[in-house]
Formats: structure tokens, C-alpha cells, sequence
């Protein structure tokens, strides 16, 4: 058993101490707005917070997350309004949809260290999610409308 | 005929030739019968009270449900479907939810004759059975009214949402008409050529109506293939051999049975299935697998680079006959009595998906029927081969159609689905089955590879007088629908060749044709199709001709363009891009691809490191021609990521294959196109012909020829062999 926090709910998962995080989050807690992209830390689209920075969950194992506090794309705002879903939405960023949890997740993490994040420092943030629709520009748009919100 | 039906495509494809280029009086030049396409009120549960026809069914609080037939991959249908009908009801768009329609031939997509998204079809053919489906709910209600009111049906307008009679000042809400209004067993009659709204009416068509789906998918709501679930489920990797034809010879299948949580490894065809009680256990089990492959179709020694230089040596070979794409005039004879000619070469290497989104299905097959959750580009054939594979009748398969985390062509296919359900037959529980990315990279149905040759015959005003294009490589058509469609098709592989024309051009003699190589690996339809190197081969070789007559490569294809649809797209994008103002360090090259009837011209801005060999594109304009612009801003969306797509391709991916096998894995050494490398991308959307035509892979096409020949622009040296690696470039740069 492996007790920890996620979306502000402490939880108790049994499952092997090795266990990638992202399997606990979708298949045990049946959270499925992370995503599994590649499995290795490429695409960036099953990221998530633990204790307030971004990793990859698919390469985090379960041991790591003991004691800590997990945030997933369901917990970011508890009525999916943070301000960065909300610029999403303005933009009309997502097509297919499926890496967009990972690259709001990563962007979260992003404003909370820098609030006005130059469009090069966006880039550089962000090159870990692969967009394989290609809204990358949408994205550096979206980021930029959340911040001039924030 | 069959449900996948690319001879139709292919009939519609021709068609639609007859009226590129013409701009007025063109809006029926293409339309389905009615009769044919409108959606009967029988099906689908038609007694039902506020059910007006199988798309519209209206609530007594007004609230409308309009169903959408085609499967969501990011291109937007489930909201400019129904958009479409919601235009002809004169719906209230904020009363309107939108729900995937079941798979049912009341759907059907009126050239494929089943549930199929490929080709940039979708709007194209839904266009009029959905305004006539939205006409037709509109004339039930106004009918209805009129019964009520006992005054002639002609009296009755509609603004968004109401029944209004001028005479009488009265109104009645779609919701109080759906409160008594029942559909008539026959439902009227639309004609589409009298009875549908003039596009200078619209009031959401053209106007930029918020995608339904954004929300979701911005929220981690959004519910994938990948997401489903079933009660009892067991969890699978699929592992099939890295070449096609190949299968399993020996493996550790009773070691992996001894991992906690495995419950069994079923072999399949090309491969095997490990099944286990959670998604780690299986994940563990496929790290441990150890498998050695009995040789697929090509051997063990196939290497797709020395294959490549066969290909090249079959092209050059005249005395090798091609498969006619396309012909007009007498295109070697005109070469023969040319004053001059210009020969040109081109290779691309294999290209993968890379779709996010890892391929999966859940089945779950009880006795002679069975359940599929899959996000598919192919929910008809889906039923069809899962059908078959289990030995029951399509009726009998049930498939919830999911959103799709990436399509690109890949999910045409439904090899998942078929072997989930296999897995779930012989396991008797519901099978939630998955590849790993490796497995995904390495048995994938990649872009083939070609060599293409163009040959040009010039007057002696160096006029073009001759044109011929041979393309080298795998046919596409059996692999994706079966043994014997290629033949059906009379050989024309349209995935494969798809672009090799110039019907832009005014080129009196030209012929097009497809070397056939063997089928021995696994290739499929990427986005974009034949297009994404065809129309490299094509624009380059244009370029060059501008060149070789000193001529700017604008006003070179400004003096040779056809028709005004074309003409209005290169000058736009020469506008949009500032073509003659001189950049330090960067230079500009164009490009003009049509996909079908759709047309784009994209001028690309790049810059180049001269030691790495590194191009980089800083901008990209691209103006395009859809006919009439259903959603505007997400044509720009659509067109924007396929240029990602398309330069991604042209300057990173690449899938080699040695020894019979894919060499790459995962995205460490399968690269794609990643956010700081992505140009600033403006896209101009204009409008012409009264229809709307394809938009979901008409920004690939002109993303390599426009790097190309950027990289001509700057350095004086072609490139011509997809993709651009560094090691090419440097190696141009000697040349």
C-alpha cells in the first residue's frame, strides 16, 4: 500500500512500489485526463504535479509519490477554470485533444515560477509536449492570454 | 459494391476535375440524389415524439439534438456537421447538443456507403444530405404549424428556433411544435437544387462557431479509446512481428505467465497477445517478452535504403511500364520532339504516424454479438472485419465510437479492433487491448517510400510541352482494404499516388503513372497521402524551370497557371509573405499544391546553419482555396497543423528498415516537429466555388517543395531526397 494526495484527496493504492504513476492515476483512480503517449518521458503527455512540479508520470514510479502531494489535469481547478482552460478555450487550441492535459499541465507549472514568460521562454518551457496536431502556435497564444490575465 | 469504396472516391475525384477552375454556376455540378441521401424517419427509432428525421430530434423544452454521423480526430465534424444541419433548421445553435450518431446506414457517408473518415471527405460529402436532413426537420415543423393553425404551410417563416406567421403575428417555439408534432411516415421531399438556403443567408455557416468538443478537451474530460472501460476487464499488449507476413517462431510466453497479474499469452496472427489482470502487469511482461520472429514478406535481409536505389534504377527505366494515374495528349511523344528536356530524380523514406494516442480497442465478445470501444477513422468496417474475425454477422457487433487521440490515416485501418476481439473470444472477458509506442513505431503502416522521375519537354521558347511523372513504390489499396481492391480499381492506387498531376498548369501533354514494387511491408495512408511527395517532386521541378528560364519562381507560375482559383492563391501568398523584399540570412521559397479540389500556395522562410546543416523555418504563409468556408478559423486550425505535419516530415522523420526490420522505436529516435522548432505560421483563407471542398490535409503538401526550394533560394543547391537531415544537407551543400 502506498498512501499519498492526489487532487487533494488522500488515497491508499495498492499496487507494486514500481509501478508508473500513470497507471496508478488511470487504471486504479480512474483518472483518465492524464494520458500515455510513449511510456519513456518524450512526449510529454502524461504529465502531472507532485508537490507542485511537473514530472512524468509514466516514468515516476509509485514509490516516489509516497507522502506527496499529486495533481492531475482534473485537480488543476475543481470546475476545470483555471486560467490557462480558459485561454484554451479562447483560442480554440485543442484538435484531437489527446496531449492537452500534458501541455496544460506543463504550462501550469510554467506560470506559477514565471508570471510573464517571454513567447522564447514558452518555447523553450514547453519543448518536452509533443503537439502532434501541430496548435503549437495556439499554445504559445493561450499561454500568453493566461498571463496577461494572471 | 463495397462500403470503402476508393473507386468511388476516385469517380468523384474526376468529377470534381471538370469544375476546378471554373468559378460560377457550380453548386449542383456535384450533388447526391436526395432520394439517395436524405436520412429516412423509419430507422433509428423514427415514431418517437420530437424525433423529426435520424439527425434532428427536438425536445418539448426547445432543447435540439443533432446528431453527428463522422468520427472526431481533431478535424472538427463534430461540430460543422451538425453545424450544417443547424443552419438548414434555423436552429437555435445555443439549444443545440451534439451527439456521435450510431453506426447505421442512415450515416452513411454518401460515396464511401459507410461511417468512414479518410480523404478529406467528410464535409465535402456530407454537404448535401445534411442540409437536407436540417431542410427537411425544418418543413416537418412548419408543416406541423401550419396543421395546427390552419393556414397554408407558404404562409410560414422560421427565425432561429420559432414558427412565425407575418399575417397573424403568431409564433410558435420548435419545443411547443416538438411537444405534438410527430414526423409523417413519408417526410417531405427536399430538392437540394430549390429547396436549401442561399449561402448569403447563413447565420452560423462562415461565422466561426466554437468548437463543441474544446471544452472537454481542455478539462481532461474528453473520453478516448484509450479511456474505456468494461466491468471484469482484462488488460492486452499486442506484439506482431516488425515486418509484414512475419510471425512468432519461438518466444518466453511461459515465463511471462509466472509475472503477478499475467493471465495468458494468445498467439495471433503476426504476433502475440499478453494478456493480464492490470495494465502494469502486461506492460512488465512485454519489457521481459524475448521473441525471435520467424521473416516477414521482404526477408530478413531487406534494407529499405538499398531497396530504395532498386526503385530509383526502375524508374529511370522506361522499357518498366507504369500504371496509367493520368494521361492527356500524347506526353512521350511531345518529350521525344521536345527542342529541349530536364530530367529530375527524388527519394522520400518511409514515414510514421506518430498519432499520440497509441493504438487500442476494447472488445468485449459475448457468444455471437460483441461490444467495441474504439476512437476508429472506420467504425462501419469496423463492425464488418470484427464480424468476420469472430465469426458473426456485422448486426451483431456493436461499436461505440470514441474520440480518436490522432488519426492522420492510421486509425483507417482496424487491425486493433479485430485483434482485441480475438483476444476477448478467447479469453470470454472484455479485452482492453493496446500497443506499447515501440510496438506502435515498429509495426507500423508507414507513408511508403518512392523514387519518382520527372521528365519535361520544352518548345523552343522554352514553353512546356511534355510532362512525365513515374512514381516507384509499394500499392497502398490492399493492404489497407484486402486483396483484390487494387485490381478492382483498375490500378489506380489513388493513397499512393495521389497529386501527381498538375491540373493547375496549362500542360497539354502529361502522363502520371505508378511503378509497382512488391508488396512486402506494411504501408497505409499518412495525411496527405501521395501528395506529400508527389507534390515535392512536382513544385521542385517547377522551381527549377523558373530558374533555368531566369524567371522568378512567382511570375514563372503566375505565367503558367490554368485557371483563376490557382492564380488568386499564388498571388495572395506571395502578398502575405512579402515576396520580393530581400532577408539577411534567410531566403523564401513557394510552393502550389492542390489536394483534389481544394488548392493551397505556402511560401516558406527559412535560414541555415552551414556548419550543423541545420534548416530552420522562421515563418510560413499559406493562403488556401476550400471552396466556401464552412468554419473559417478552423480551416486556418487544419491547415496550420498540417503544415507542422508536413514540415516535420520534410526535415526530421524518417523510418529505416534493416535486416527486415524498422530501426526506430519511440520518439527519441523517431523525432517529430516539437514547439521551438515550429514557425510562426499565417494562413489566409479564401473563398470561391459555392461548395465546401478539403481541408484536412491540404496544409502537408506544399510544406517540402517550399523548404526545398527556399533552400535553393539560399544556397543554389536542390534538395531532393526526403527528409532533409542534416547529413543530406551538408552533403548538398558539397555538391
Amino acid at each position: 500500500m502506498t498512501a499519498f494526495t492526489i487532487n487533494g484527496r488522500r488515497v491508499d493504492v495498492k499496487a507494486d512500489a514500481d509501478t508508473p504513476l500513470l497507471w496508478v492515476i488511470r487504471e486504479h483512480l480512474k483518472l483518465t485526463g492524464t494520458k500515455f503517449g510513449c511510456g519513456v518521458a518524450q512526449c510529454g503527455a502524461c504529465t502531472v504535479h507532485v508537490n507542485g512540479e511537473p514530472v512524468r508520470s509514466c516514468s515516476t514510479p509509485l514509490s516516489e509519490v509516497a507522502g506527496k502531494q499529486v495533481t492531475t489535469i482534473e485537480g488543476l481547478a475543481p470546475k476545470g477554470d483555471h486560467p490557462l482552460q480558459k485561454a484554451w478555450i479562447a483560442e480554440q487550441v485543442p484538435q484531437c485533444g489527446y496531449c492537452q492535459s500534458g501541455q496544460i499541465m506543463s504550462a501550469a507549472a510554467l506560470l506559477k515560477k514565471n508570471k510573464k514568460p517571454t513567447r522564447d521562454q514558452i518555447k523553450e518551457h514547453m519543448n518536452g509536449n509533443i503537439c502532434r496536431c501541430g496548435t503549437y502556435n495556439k499554445i504559445v497564444s493561450a499561454i500568453e492570454r493566461a498571463a496577461k490575465g494572471a | 459494391m463495397s462500403p470503402f469504396d476508393d473507386i468511388a472516391i476516385e469517380k468523384a475525384s474526376v468529377s470534381r476535375r471538370r469544375f476546378i477552375g471554373t468559378s460560377s454556376g457550380l453548386a449542383f455540378a456535384f450533388t447526391f440524389g436526395a432520394a439517395a441521401s436524405a436520412p429516412s424517419a423509419r430507422a433509428q427509432g423514427a415514431a418517437k415524439p420530437g424525433r423529426l428525421n435520424a439527425y434532428v430530434d427536438i425536445a418539448a423544452d426547445g432543447r435540439v439534438t443533432i446528431k453527428a454521423p463522422a468520427p472526431e480526430m481533431g478535424q472538427g465534424v463534430l461540430t460543422v456537421l451538425p453545424l450544417i444541419v443547424a443552419e438548414e433548421l434555423d436552429a437555435d445553435w445555443s439549444k443545440v447538443k451534439v451527439e456521435q450518431s450510431p453506426i447505421h446506414a442512415d450515416y452513411h457517408h454518401p460515396i464511401f456507403k459507410a461511417q468512414y473518415v479518410v480523404a478529406s471527405l467528410s464535409v465535402f460529402g456530407y454537404w448535401t444530405p445534411l442540409r437536407v436532413a436540417g431542410a427537411q426537420a425544418r418543413r416537418v415543423l412548419i408543416d406541423a404549424a401550419a396543421e395546427r393553425w390552419k393556414v397554408p404551410a407558404e404562409e410560414l417563416t422560421t427565425e432561429p428556433g420559432v414558427v412565425v406567421h407575418e399575417k397573424s403575428k403568431r409564433r410558435m417555439s420548435y419545443g411547443q411544435i416538438a411537444a405534438f408534432a410527430k414526423a409523417p411516415a413519408s417526410l417531405p421531399k427536399i430538392d437540394p437544387a430549390k429547396d436549401l438556403k442561399p449561402a448569403a443567408k447563413y447565420r452560423l455557416l462562415g461565422k466561426d462557431v466554437p468548437r463543441v468538443d474544446v471544452a472537454a478537451k481542455s478539462s481532461g474530460a474528453a473520453r478516448y479509446g484509450i479511456d474505456a472501460s468494461a466491468p471484469g476487464m482484462l488488460h492486452a499488449a499486442l506484439v506482431l512481428a516488425p515486418a509484414r507476413g512475419g510471425g512468432v517462431a519461438a518466444s518466453n510466453a511461459d515465463d511471462l505467465k509466472k509475472i503477478k497479474g499475467v493471465v495468458g499469452v494468445v498467439p495471433v496472427d503476426e504476433g502475440l497477445a499478453i494478456v493480464g489482470a492490470t495494465v502494469e502487469a502486461v506492460v512488465k511482461a512485454r519489457r521481459n517478452l524475448k521473441v525471435t520472429w520467424k521473416a516477414g514478406l521482404a526477408g530478413d535481409s531487406y534494407d529499405s535504403a538499398k531497396e530504395l536505389e532498386t526503385y530509383l534504377a526502375h524508374v529511370r527505366d522506361l522499357g518498366r511500364k507504369g500504371e496509367v494515374w493520368r494521361t492527356k495528349g500524347d506526353a512521350a511523344a511531345a518529350i521525344a520532339g521536345a527542342a529541349s528536356t530536364m530530367s529530375r530524380e527524388f527519394l522520400n523514406d518511409p514515414v510514421y504516424h506518430a498519432q499520440i494516442e497509441p493504438m487500442n480497442s476494447l472488445a468485449w465478445v459475448k457468444g455471437d454479438a460483441a461490444e467495441i470501444w474504439v476512437g476508429t477513422q472506420a467504425p462501419t468496417r469496423t463492425q464488418i472485419d470484427v464480424a468476420k474475425a469472430i465469426g458473426t454477422s456485422p448486426e451483431k457487433i456493436t461499436v461505440h465510437q470514441q474520440l480518436l487521440g490522432g488519426g492522420f490515416g492510421r486509425r483507417a485501418f482496424v487491425d486493433t479492433s479485430v485483434y482485441a476481439a480475438v483476444v476477448s473470444k478467447a479469453m470470454g472477458k472484455p479485452v482492453k487491448l493496446m500497443l506499447l509506442r515501440e510496438d506502435d513505431v515498429v509495426s507500423g503502416n508507414y507513408r511508403p517510400m518512392t523514387a519518382q522521375k520527372i521528365d519535361v519537354g520544352f518548345d523552343k521558347d522554352g514553353k512546356i510541352v511534355g510532362w512525365r511523372h513515374r512514381v516507384a513504390g509499394e500499392p497502398v489499396a490492399d493492404y489497407l482494404y484486402g486483396a483484390g481492391r487494387l485490381k478492382a480499381s483498375a490500378n489506380k492506387d489513388i493513397i499512393f499516388i495521389n497529386g501527381a498531376e498538375a491540373p493547375h498548369y496549362a500542360i497539354d501533354n502529361l502522363v502520371s503513372e505508378h511503378v509497382f514494387e512488391p508488396e512486402r511491408t506494411r504501408v497505409g495512408a499518412w495525411r496527405g497521402i501521395g501528395a506529400g511527395y508527389t507534390k515535392f517532386a512536382i513544385e521542385s521541378v517547377i522551381d527549377e524551370i523558373a530558374h533555368e528560364r531566369k524567371m522568378d519562381p512567382v511570375a514563372f507560375r503566375l505565367s503558367i497557371v490554368a485557371n483563376p482559383r490557382a492564380r488568386k492563391a499564388v498571388e495572395k501568398a506571395a502578398e502575405m509573405a512579402e515576396w520580393t523584399r530581400k532577408r539577411e540570412g534567410r531566403a523564401l521559397g513557394i510552393a502550389l499544391a492542390e489536394y483534389n479540389a481544394s488548392i493551397a500556395v505556402g511560401v516558406a522562410e527559412i535560414s541555415l546553419d552551414r556548419a550543423s546543416g541545420r534548416i530552420r523555418v522562421h515563418n510560413y504563409w499559406v493562403s488556401v482555396d476550400a471552396g466556401l468556408p464552412l468554419q473559417p478559423g478552423n480551416i486556418a486550425a487544419q491547415v496550420e497543423g498540417g503544415i507542422v505535419f508536413g514540415l516535420s516530415a520534410a526535415l526530421k522523420e524518417r523510418i529505416t528498415v534493416a535486416n527486415g526490420a524498422p530501426q526506430q522505436s519511440n520518439f527519441h529516435d523517431y523525432e517529430v516537429m516539437r514547439m521551438a522548432d515550429a514557425p510562426d505560421i499565417r494562413v489566409e483563407v479564401l473563398r470561391s466555388i459555392p461548395n465546401p471542398t478539403h481541408v484536412g490535409e491540404l496544409g502537408v503538401p506544399t510544406a517540402a517543395p517550399a523548404v526545398a526550394n527556399a533552400f535553393f533560394a539560399l544556397t543554389g543547391k536542390r534538395l531532393r531526397h526526403l527528409p532533409f537531415t542534416p547529413a543530406r544537407v551538408l552533403e548538398a551543400l558539397k555538391a
